[in-house]
């Protein structure tokens, strides 16, 4: 089995280690190639070492994520500093904030303009769940309801220290992906050429009638 | 005496030809050179993106990259993994053969301007007789780039940026092309290498030319850094008014290249400035102290190079991360109502000093 | 204070409205509130106003019983702020103005259907979650009152044929939050601007509705988050007064330091994130660092960084620390000292000086006009800080001055907020030795009950005058809260601030009227 293995936090000290081994134990379960296996090791340690988050925020938290970018708390050390505001650049959309529905389409072009491989964290209770504002008219109540979620981190806003938590937990989530060894692969590759450009031509015409 | 790098490539020269026939030899050879400026290439921008992370971080009271291997030294290799295997996104309504091209042409015009620099006595990879005048055409091809990746994107944010980037670094390849011609007034050669032994004969070109030279080394600098589009003058890009200016709309590893490129060109300026005025690989000579400058010879040339450029370099850094970021109105004020009269003055000046021999 | 409201008919408001502008020199509009007073009452608004030369206050109401096609007469050509006011009745009580030039929604999407604020309007049930790109009219409508009293649609385009109008947000870094500008421009420099808001809109004012008084309290905190202390201690003062509590001498002075030190808080971010917006990375940190202190005092008292959820009504949460006091003292010497460091770094830069000299210049009859209180209009000349205008809390026992400049640019904005940390530093200062003792808390009912009435509370907070308005018809929940929003006045002189200048300067400008969007969006 593999154990995802990130050196700032002691592995005892991760409470939550099952959900984790489960997935990496269904992922592996046909048995990957040990070349394949290490290559993969390689590419998801640069992967999620080097998360480079897009600045967005909208709300409260996103003066929280300012802080984890400062001094104090200093995200740089985990090679995270790297923030783009294009989001053709970013791996991870950090949603710090509440999303209205007026901003929901708004997080969903984001979402798909960012490049494969990316990750959403949703920070902050309004983002989770819609918040102390989640009986408003106007709020989406959880951002799951529009982009898939990665991590949640919750509180109001999170302290910098959840921030790092969520980042790190982000991290051994990337660490058991697979970029070459998908050897046990039931249904069609999404990715693969034809079925790409099959969905092309379906969103264009679609795009094209309206 | 200083170490000689024509000994190796000789040695290597002698070997390969007892083997092949002479064109093999030089096939060979060249691709070896290939290989070698490549892979310089990669790992200076790996060392600089580095530094740069750490000495920003040093400035702004933060620790920088340390938790990917002993001080963060794997943080870079981490970012290199994770964009090789990044989407590249094309776009519709783009065009797709400019902007897939627009990424190269930077790359490449960097890189042939990075072949330009004297590495150690000896070691060149190219040395003409218009060295400079063939390193100042290579270099500008690199705005192509910039602005064909700005039409292309087919977005209003990069077309601002491209076309802020366009007048930015033509105005300023001015007043490089006047620093370097004060210069060259001084040396009376176009060859970079024998830029480099005059002053490894007769001192250091900032000290020669004293008063006209440090000038130029100081408008060269400013203009340098515009040049390669960093802050303060990092309009084209200038984050928080153009999100990312002309590589918006790039991602994965054609992003990449224009990272990588943004530093390299930042090591080359530096480069350049070592090389015209400070002496390339030339050791610290101080005239009478001859023991000294015996110790000063041990050192191998590379050192002296590397150093030196690296120094400029952290200059450069220094100021990024002190000044804010000027207006474009600004920057094309700054250059020509002060930095273009200022040089051709120091034309003038150096002529003068150099026609009457009023140097070192 | 309870507001004494007079009731004018629609057909006689514009008259009575320009009395009062020309005669009562009523040139700042305070608030201008929509209300639905249901079947009977109608849908009406309610304004104040307020003479900057004798300081008299005015509070007029009109309204219409007309559900179905409300129309009222328009103010916006009397005060300039009303436009956008006038819009925001409009997107939430669906008034039309009639002699607006530009009746559009400006919070809610505009395939958005129903009124939302009405009070027998059900937003939900036909506004599901919509994922089609956001439709963006490119013509504006307005209704023109003929003299034989018919009323006629016109249409006006918003941006001429060919112009180059580029969005600016709503992601953007340097828009400080979803904040959506669409900017027309000509080569770089800026023709025009159209603030599209409502991305961050959260209905707080809807919400207060159905939450009885301390449950309001908690999404105060979250309107301008750097201005958390003072937007609930507006809401908590606003409800004693209704009530007739008097808090304790120690409350009041321990609400006037935490409402300096947030101060404090929010000057420094408006200096670290103006230096973010123009390039300077560094001194961006430099700020960030010292705000860690403040952020440490608050924690230790409050328990929260940002959030706060402090005041009370009736007192506050809970003591003060016992490490409070020499906390605080600790931190006014290396305050002191470390504002130089902003100067040395950014402030006296030549760079800096020439992007902000002279950039963006809002003259004082402008920002009275759009009611930019705060930073801003002080910046220009106008004296009108709350503490002063109307003392609050411990502010009639201390002695300040309020910083007044009259170049009205950039630089004169940035350089107020620096004189106020200064200021504020005084203030804190003069209080933090001798806190009287007393009760933290006074004792309330359990349920909490606002007699009859309309009242107004404003306390000057971070970014100017941060107002309560509410209106209670004396149930255990607010008939209509409305707040004030210090913001959106800052946005809506950034068309009239930027025209002329460059895109950067946009930036710059933005910076430096300091608005936090989801105050604006509340």
């Amino acid at each position: 089995m593999k154990k995802p293995n990130i050196k700032s936090i002691p592995y005892e000290e991760f409470k939550d280690n099952e959900t984790f081994e489960k997935l990496v134990a269904e992922l592996n379960a046909g048995g990957a190639n040990v070349v394949v296996r290490k290559l993969d090791d390689l590419i998801d340690w640069g992967r999620s070492n080097s998360l480079w988050p897009l600045t967005f925020a909208t709300s409260c938290c996103g003066i929280e994520f300012m802080a984890v970018c400062a001094a104090r708390y200093d995200i740089a050390r985990f090679g995270f500093e790297v923030t783009r505001n294009s989001p053709r650049q970013a791996d991870v959309i950090l949603v710090s904030g509440t999303i209205t529905t007026k901003m929901a389409p708004v997080l969903k072009r984001l979402y798909d303009q960012m490049a494969d491989p990316k990750y959403v964290v949703a920070i902050g209770g309004c983002s989770i769940s819609g918040g102390p504002f989640t009986k408003s008219y106007h709020v989406v109540r959880g951002v799951d309801t529009v982009i898939p979620v990665d991590v949640y981190v919750p509180g109001c806003p999170p302290r910098p220290e959840s921030f790092l938590y969520g980042m790190m937990q982000l991290q051994r989530k990337v660490k058991v992906e697979n970029f070459f060894g998908t050897v046990n692969r039931k249904e069609k590759d999404p990715f693969a050429k034809e079925a790409v450009r099959e969905k092309e031509k379906e969103i264009f015409s679609e795009e094209e009638q309206a | 005496m200083l170490f000689d790098f024509n000994v190796i490539s000789q040695w290597l020269h002698g070997a390969l030809t007892s083997v092949m026939p002479e064109w093999a030899a030089i096939l060979t050879e060249s691709i070896l050179v290939a290989l070698a400026i490549i892979t310089l290439y990669a790992v200076f921008a790996i060392i600089l993106i580095y530094m740069e992370r750490k000495i920003c971080a040093f400035f702004q009271c933060r620790l920088g990259p340390m938790r990917v291997g002993k001080w963060g030294l794997l943080q870079l290799f981490a970012d290199v993994f994770k964009m090789l295997t990044k989407e590249i996104i094309s776009m519709r309504q783009s065009d797709r053969f400019l902007h897939n091209l627009a990424p190269f042409l930077v790359v490449i015009a960097s890189m042939l301007t990075f072949a330009c620099l004297p590495w150690n006595k000896g070691a060149h990879i190219l040395d003409f007789n218009v060295g400079v005048f063939f390193m100042l055409a290579a270099s500008s091809i690199g705005v192509v780039g910039i602005l064909l990746a700005g039409w292309s994107s087919n977005n209003k944010y990069s077309l601002i940026g491209a076309m802020r980037s366009g007048a930015q670094i033509i105005s300023y390849e001015l007043s490089i092309g006047l620093t370097m011609l004060t210069m060259m007034a001084l040396t009376g050669t176009l060859q970079i290498s024998e830029i480099v032994e005059q002053q490894y004969a007769e001192g250091w070109n900032i000290v020669r030319g004293h008063v006209p030279a440090v000038i130029a080394f100081l408008i060269y600098l400013i203009a340098g850094n515009a040049e390669c589009n960093r802050g303060p003058f990092d309009l084209p890009e200038s984050e928080s008014e153009l999100t990312a200016g002309y590589h918006t709309e790039y991602s994965g590893m054609h992003f990449g290249f224009y990272y990588l490129s943004e530093y390299l060109n930042l090591f080359i300026t530096a480069g350049i400035a070592t090389t015209i005025f400070l002496g390339g690989w030339a050791p610290l000579h101080i005239i009478g102290l001859d023991g000294f400058n015996g110790v000063m010879d041990y050192i191998p040339g590379i050192v002296w190079f590397v150093g030196k450029t690296l120094f400029v370099v952290f200059l450069l850094m220094w100021i990024r991360w002190t000044f804010p970021r000027l207006r474009i109105d600004q920057i094309l004020a700054l250059e020509w109502k002060y930095l273009v009269p200022i040089s051709l003055v120091n034309l003038v000046v150096m002529a003068i000093v150099a026609a009457y021999g009023f140097h070192f | 204070m309870n507001l004494d409201i007079r009731t004018v008919a629609p057909e006689n408001l514009r008259e009575e409205m320009l009395r009062l502008r020309r005669e009562q020199k009523m040139n700042f509009l305070e608030t201008l509130t929509g209300m639905d007073w249901g079947e009977e009452g109608g849908l009406g608004v309610v304004y104040t106003l307020e003479s900057t030369e004798t300081g008299e206050r005015a509070a007029l109401k009109t309204a219409t019983t007309d559900r179905e096609n409300p129309m009222l007469p328009s103010v916006s050509d009397i005060w300039k702020i009303a436009n956008i006011y006038e819009r925001e009745v409009y997107d939430f009580y669906g008034i039309k103005f009639t002699g607006h030039p530009d009746m559009r929604r400006i919070f809610l999407r505009e395939d958005w259907v129903g009124y939302p604020f009405r009070k027998d309007d059900e937003p939900e049930k036909e506004n599901p979650l919509r994922m089609t790109n956001e439709p963006l009219a490119d013509v504006t409508e307005s209704y023109v009152l003929n003299p034989d009293g018919t009323v006629v649609k016109e249409t006006h385009p918003i941006f001429e044929e060919g112009e180059y109008v580029v969005n600016i947000g709503p992601q953007h870094p340097s828009t400080h939050g979803v904040l959506h500008f669409r900017v027309s421009l000509d080569g770089e420099v800026i023709r025009k601007i159209d603030p599209v808001l409502g991305y961050i809109h959260r209905g707080v004012e809807k919400l207060n509705e159905s939450l009885t008084y301390p449950q309001t309290l908690a999404l105060t905190d979250r309107l301008d988050y750097l201005g958390a202390m003072q937007n609930r201690h507006a809401l908590c003062l606003c409800i004693e007064q209704a009530m007739g509590i008097e808090v304790s001498d120690r409350v009041k002075v321990i609400r006037t330091i935490m409402d300096e030190l947030q101060r404090i808080d929010s000057h420094i971010l408006f200096f670290s994130c103006l230096c973010q917006d123009l390039g300077a990375t560094t001194a961006f940190l430099y700020g960030f660092r010292d705000r860690e202190k403040i952020l440490d005092i608050f924690e230790e008292t409050c328990g929260g960084r940002l959030i706060l959820n402090y005041n009370t009504i009736g007192g506050v949460m809970a003591d003060l620390h016992p490490n409070f006091v020499k906390r605080v003292k600790e931190f006014i010497p290396y305050m002191r000292k470390n504002l130089q460091e902003y100067f040395d770094i950014f402030i006296n830069n030549v760079i800096a000086r020439n992007r902000m000299d002279g950039v963006g210049i809002l003259s004082l009859d402008d920002v009275i006009s759009f009611g930019c209180t705060g930073g801003t209009g002080r910046a220009s000349g106008w004296h009108n800080d709350v503490r002063k205008r109307m003392p609050y809390a411990a502010y009639d026992r201390v002695e300040f001055n309020e910083i007044t400049r009259k170049e009205g640019d950039s630089f004169a904005r940035l350089m107020i907020r620096m004189d106020e940390i200064k200021e504020s530093l005084n203030i804190i200062e003069q209080l933090i030795d001798n806190i009287p003792d007393g009760p933290f808390q006074e004792k309330t009912k359990p349920i909490i009950k606002v007699p009859e009435g309309t009242y107004y509370t404003a306390v000057e907070g971070s970014r100017g005058e941060f107002g309560v308005f509410l209106e209670s018809h004396g149930d255990k929940t607010p008939y209509r809260l409305h707040y004030r929003a210090t913001g959106l006045p800052l946005v809506a002189v950034m068309d009239t601030a930027c025209r002329g200048n460059l895109i950067a300067d946009l930036i710059t400008i933005g910076g430096t009227v300091d608005y936090v969007v989801p105050d604006i969006d509340r």
